[in-house]
């Protein structure tokens, strides 16, 4: 009996051992975590492998990325960090996560404006967030700016995802630093007013709610509707692209709200070099090419060509107010969507 | 039936450390400290939170929730125990077919069936597209459709696939009652009905109540299904506070809140069941009555037993079946065969050691009866009442901390650092399914154990045989059913299991469920379709094996 028992102690061990080396690390090679899903920037990922031979292991996680970052600590295998939007850069440059990174190349690459002054953060590619308007059940003039869909007369015409989802956070956070904190909840409250059902879905939902009738107009990031026009697997999908038209809001004053998708590296980053090299890779021109062909994203300079589809909905004017700026009134956001119950 | 001392009461009441103690002790601390690892990190400072909260969104919170409680409470009850009773008693057409069929639902992840049923329901969907065919309906206006994406429809999602906890529970519980109370009964002048309400029931209660709060604790921490049908929910709540708020504190204290909610539930139920111990004292197990149901008594037994089962699985995987022949992608087939190993992997030692430690765990409370070891169980077993993402910050804390503690003393005394040995690895995720799983193999070992009388214990010590021989010889064969029950839960529940896997896995690794969940996520459902299969393919295998093993389980039976 206690032979057994030391067999089975023994065998437990070794399956440990076993476990715990699976998945350590070879020579040449960065880590990331990242919040973007390992499908959508692979094939990006790959190209990068193959020009310089640098290994690239990813680990997607949306919640507790920065938890574990700042838990790991020093010991941190991440060498950098991928977001999908701004606020979560900004929360990890802010709890002291990530280093900063002085690149001749990534200032050439990347405009002031979309990158952190002090070289902790990054941005890659840029998505705005308009307004999906009805070809025929809209007229036309009729919606021109968010503050036109929280007009009394739009009740029951619009359609929105969660409020609490980041992407409308950050939105809500771009009018408090444009207007303040009053507006922004007169607004938040108007478009409330305005839905015609209680949010639900991603963007791609609103876009069929408009399709099906359900609403007139809905709120959405402009690449959804790049993969719903080109989707050969689904192709109904392609029927609400074409149901509606874009429009790009606040042309004549503050200009369209865009967020950013980003990178930085980490405090600890073990291969530092390879997570630089990587970052400056994903503002080159190929990448940025790729971004734009492949994922409809808007790409950080005008020179790069855009997706024939993206360039079809023409130039636009861009929120130009300093990104952090917003991610800094993202709590205060949240707070307003509870207090009018814009979920509810 | 027979209110029996306890064991503790039996034996000598002494302060004696020895292995038992100790090793349950040390076993539960470890799967203890990620929860109390939550608790700490509710403590440590962070922007106040409450008095926005209670002013604006916590009313609706606590009412979505206790909403969604209730009826799935109600609905796994009424489905869960009225199946089990009505295969287990009765004779009907497809009786031997729907006691392991009744089980399959239980291997569909809540939020796919949830995906599946939008799909097919909404107004783009085939039903009110069929509708509006037939009725020259042409917009949405002109009609009323119930709406999916509501609590209602989370009600039933989670009722669907969460109802098997109960009938499997509860089953086993009235396969191992004696025959002998059920005839005294009715030869006592009870009807079939009065029998099952005040006898069979009650002695069923410990296995129906652990049943219960696995589905209500499931049902409390669900993210996927109330998240996209935006029902708001506590668990929502506090990652909104999380997430939009960037208030890891203030999201421990919600979650910290939500523990001490479940505890009280399971403390009322305990006062309410207070001293009452139900053990069997007869041995006589003859074949069970079998009452013949016939005509159309029969077939509404029928009906019932197969409404479940067509809706909670056979509907979703043709649904699933068939976007995964529209999106058959070759290249996909090898990547997915390496994911399933992942998953089997992963949930294959998770169930293996969270029996073991279950075992041990429940042993060691029955033998020394320390009410400290039982406190300590108790609170070692609440990682199921707790949102995954939420115990997955409160592993990375103990494991990241033992690695850098290890790590510094290292560096200091040899000038070597080893790095992160556990954080990050397959370890750590197993880790974490032990935690979280460890209520459904405790609880249903610690249930089973229960059952065995006290006599049994002292009958095999009186004859010479120690604890651990006693276990092994006398208690172990006992418990076969509910020890392989235990497993077969811990390991369709790894399959499923996502938060955990996402936020504690090493690199470059996918399990079936995390695959799930990038295409599903972005509402891709096709592509996610094979995957989502591959779970609920793997998920059934145990699930028929350990029920074909549960009937030929009823004590007795291998004697005929």
């Amino acid at each position: 009996m206690r032979n057994h028992r030391k067999y089975y102690v023994t065998a437990l061990f070794a399956i440990v051992l076993a476990l715990s080396s699976i998945a350590r690390a070879a020579d040449n090679e960065v880590n990331l975590y990242s919040e973007r899903q390992a499908f959508l920037i692979d094939p990006l990922l790959k190209a990068f492998t193959k020009e310089t031979g640098i290994k690239v292991n990813l680990v997607y996680m949306k919640k507790g990325m920065l938890e574990r970052l700042k838990l790991e600590d020093r010991n941190s295998p991440a060498d950098a960090i991928l977001t999908s939007d701004i606020g979560n850069l900004h929360n990890h440059a802010k709890a002291g996560l990530l280093q900063a990174v002085a690149s001749k190349v990534l200032e050439h690459n990347i405009p002031a404006n979309l990158r952190d002054p002090g070289g902790l953060w990054y941005g890659l590619t840029v998505r705005a967030r308009v307004i999906y308007a009805h070809k025929d059940r809209a007229k036309p003039g009729e919606v021109t700016s968010y503050e036109d869909l929280a007009r009394p007369e739009m009740a029951g015409r619009v359609c929105s995802r969660s409020g609490k989802h980041i992407y409308n956070i950050s939105l809500l956070a771009s009018i408090i630093a444009a207007k303040g904190r009053e507006e922004a909840l007169v607004w938040a409250r108007g478009l409330k007013g305005s839905l015609a059902r209680r949010p639900q879905g991603n963007d791609r939902s609103q876009v069929k709610a408009v399709f099906e009738g359900i609403c007139d107009f809905a709120l959405g990031n402009t690449y959804y509707m790049g993969k719903m026009a080109t989707n050969e697997k689904e192709p109904e999908q392609k029927q609400w692209a074409n149901s509606v038209n874009i429009i790009f809001p606040n042309q004549k004053d503050r200009g369209t709200h865009v967020n950013i998708s980003g990178a930085g590296v980490t405090k600890y980053a073990k291969n530092k070099a390879n997570a630089v090299k990587l970052i400056e890779y994903l503002s080159s021109d190929t990448a940025q090419k790729q971004y734009a062909m492949g994922n409809f994203e808007y790409p950080v300079r005008a020179n790069i060509p855009l997706h024939p589809l993206v360039a079809g909905w023409g130039q636009f004017k861009a929120d130009t107010v300093f990104l952090a700026a917003i991610a800094e009134q993202r709590t205060e956001a949240s707070k307003i969507m509870d207090e009018v119950g814009f979920n509810q | 039936m027979t209110a029996s001392p306890t064991l503790a009461g039996s034996t000598e009441r002494r302060l004696k450390i020895d292995g038992w103690t100790l090793g349950t002790a040390a076993i539960s601390m470890a799967v203890m400290l990620p929860i109390v690892a939550v608790v700490i990190i509710a403590f440590t400072p962070g922007d106040d939170i409450w008095g926005h909260l209670t002013s604006t969104v916590l009313p609706l919170y606590i009412a979505t929730t206790v909403q969604l409680m209730v009826g799935v409470g109600v609905g796994t009850f009424l489905i869960g125990v009225g199946g089990a009773w009505l295969v287990t008693i009765y004779r009907f057409p497809g009786k031997r077919f729907f006691e392991w069929a009744l089980l399959l639902p239980m291997a569909m992840p809540a939020y796919v069936i949830a995906y599946v049923y939008t799909d097919v329901l909404e107004y783009a969907g085939p039903v009110q597209g069929a509708l509006r065919h037939l009725f020259g309906w042409t917009s949405i206006q002109q009609y009323w459709f119930p709406e999916i994406r509501s609590l209602g429809g989370a009600i039933s999602m989670m009722t669907l696939v969460l109802y098997p906890y109960v009938y499997l529970l509860s089953r086993a519980a009235f396969l191992e009652q004696s025959v002998g109370v059920l005839e005294a009964s009715r030869v006592l002048g009870r009807s079939q009905w009065q029998s099952f309400y005040s006898v069979a029931l009650p002695l069923a209660r410990p296995a129906i109540v652990i049943g219960l709060s696995l589905v209500l604790m499931e049902t409390l921490n669900d993210f996927g299904t109330v998240d996209f049908f935006a029902v708001y929910t506590f668990t929502l709540g506090i990652f909104d506070v999380w997430m939009n708020m960037s208030n890891i504190a203030g999201a421990a204290q919600l979650a910290s809140l939500m523990l001490l909610f479940v505890i009280a539930l399971v403390l009322a139920e305990r006062f309410a069941r207070r001293k009452k111990r139900f053990h069997q004292t007869t041995t006589t197990y003859k074949e069970l009555p079998g009452y013949e149901l016939g005509g159309f008594k029969g077939l509404l037994a029928v009906v019932v037993c197969a409404l479940p089962v067509v809706l909670g699985f056979v509907l979703p995987s043709i649904v699933l079946s068939t976007y995964a022949v529209l999106h058959f992608d070759k290249e996909v087939v090898s990547q997915m065969l390496e994911t399933a190993g992942n998953s089997l992997l992963l949930s294959g030692t998770a169930a293996m050691i969270a029996v073991i430690v279950a075992i041990f765990m429940a042993y060691g409370v029955r033998i020394k009866g320390s009410p400290v070891l039982k406190v300590m169980t108790r609170i070692a077993a609440l990682g199921y009442a707790v949102p995954g993402s939420v115990l997955a910050v409160g592993v990375i804390a103990v494991l990241a901390s033992l690695d850098n503690s290890i790590d510094g003393f290292m560096r200091e005394n040899f000038g070597v650092s080893t790095g992160l040995l556990f954080s990050g690895t397959v370890v750590a995720v197993i880790f974490g399914y032990l935690v979280r799983f460890l209520a459904l193999s405790f609880g249903t070992v610690e249930a089973s154990l229960t059952k065995i009388t006290p006599n049994m214990d002292g009958a095999a010590r009186t004859l010479g045989h120690g604890p651990f021989e006693t276990l092994r010889r006398v208690h172990m064969p006992l418990m076969k059913t509910s020890i392989l029950t235990a497993a077969m839960l811990v390991f369709v529940d790894g399959m499923k299991e996502l938060p955990l896997t996402i936020i504690l896995r090493p690199f470059n690794f996918q399990t079936l469920a995390t695959y799930v969940h990038q295409f599903a996520s972005d509402e891709q459902l096709g592509e996610a379709s094979l995957a989502a299969l591959a779970i609920v393919g793997t998920g059934i295998i145990p699930v028929i094996l350990l029920s074909l093993m549960i009937r030929k389980s009823r004590p007795g039976h291998e004697i005929t």
